[in-house]
């Protein structure tokens, strides 16, 4: 997999322009993948902007002859890290947008600039280190990469690999007690439930919408035998249409029976 | 190409994803930035692990993978807390310790 995956620093010219091209294409799509993510207004959004990143930097990874990496990063980051954003804008709200208002007078003007002088820092930095050609194949990397990888892992590196298990361990308890919700009143059991239908009133569920009306769409409140109509019927979220409103009619071969029904 | 290049594109995202942070008020887009960051330094690590001809960068890489995913679950539930306590994801909301 390693020979197909990784481009060998001792390639031929056409194999070395093969890796420029697509190394300019996926900078391009990444940068401006990320710059799509801090400029988007929607969360999720930002989060499918963060997988196109995501997924370019695995690629890169995969030329750079790292393949084990290349799948880590799509199996956990873009799978199960992405996933995990998702859920928790799922919970929190999708329509959670940011608000445009700044708080902190000035406060993104400064934030450009720091991100400017942090960026020419960094550069120049890198400027005048010595970031020499890649090292060609040697006994370290010419082996299978996950060969190499997990003897590395499993001999100099064993300690720091049993300190990253029980950060995992650590982890998973810290998200289950913050996310564990701690119970202030009992649960109500089904006697409780049944008493409090008893004294409320009305013993028979709630009529779904659409029964005696005209039409059985969700939104149609349903008549009362008395042919008023009941708004419990109308679930909260869709505004509730006059019941007598007149619709062209889906089939009409066939007649309407609930008309004669409701004007009895 | 050299790994010069996969370093300054390394450079170029942990700005966007610092800028990201500074800017954005939606703490789980806070977070998504930290990860921008976190994976353009995964980038610099393999592209040095490149330069000096072994695997150690790769290993480093693949640690602060764990870290980050670590990070993310107890962030993302820290998250939820107090979005149950105080109704908002913002990071402007969570000024009780303010004063």
């Amino acid at each position: 997999m390693s020979h197909v995956l990784a481009a060998a620093p001792s390639g031929t010219n056409a194999d070395s322009i093969a890796v420029a091209t697509i190394f300019w294409i996926l900078a391009v799509i990444s940068v401006g993948a990320a710059l799509a993510m801090i400029l988007v207004r929607r969360a999720v959004h930002c989060a499918i902007m963060l997988a196109v990143v995501m997924l370019c930097l695995a690629t890169m990874y995969a030329m750079q002859g790292a393949p084990f990496l290349a799948f880590v990063q799509i199996i956990v980051y873009t799978g199960a890290v992405l996933m995990l954003f998702l859920f928790v804008i799922m919970l929190i709200g999708i329509s959670s947008s940011d608000s445009v208002v700044e708080t902190i007078k000035g406060q993104r003007a400064a934030a450009g600039l720091a991100g400017i002088g942090l960026f020419v820092i960094l550069i120049l930095s890198i400027g005048h280190a010595a970031i020499g050609p890649a090292a060609r194949t040697t006994a370290a990397n010419n082996v299978d990469n996950l060969t190499g990888l997990a003897r590395l892992i499993f001999t100099t590196y064993v300690f720091p690999f049993e300190v990253t298990g029980a950060l995992l361990i650590t982890a998973a308890v810290g998200a289950m007690v913050l996310a564990h919700r701690e119970r202030t009143t009992p649960k109500p059991t089904q006697r409780d439930l049944a008493a409090r239908r008893l004294a409320s009133g009305h013993l028979a569920p709630d009529p779904s919408p659409g029964v005696y009306a005209l039409h059985d769409a969700a939104d149609r409140p349903a008549l009362l035998p008395d042919g008023s109509t009941s708004v419990l019927s109308v679930s909260q979220t869709l505004a509730p249409r006059d019941p007598n409103e007149e619709t062209p009619p889906v089939r009409p071969e066939l007649p309407a029976p609930a008309a004669t029904e409701a004007e009895s | 190409m050299s790994p010069i290049h996969y370093v300054a594109l390394s450079v170029i995202l942990f700005v966007i994803g610092g800028v990201g942070v500074l800017v954005r008020r939606n703490a789980i887009v806070v977070f998504m930035c930290i990860e921008l960051m976190l994976n353009a330094c995964n980038l610099a690590f393999v592209a040095f692990a490149r330069m000096h001809g072994n695997l150690d960068g790769q290993v480093i890489a693949f640690f602060v993978m764990v870290v980050a995913a670590a990070e993310v679950v107890v962030g993302l539930a820290i998250l939820m807390a107090i979005f149950r306590a105080r109704r908002s994801a913002s990071v402007d909301d969570a000024n009780l310790l303010k004063y």
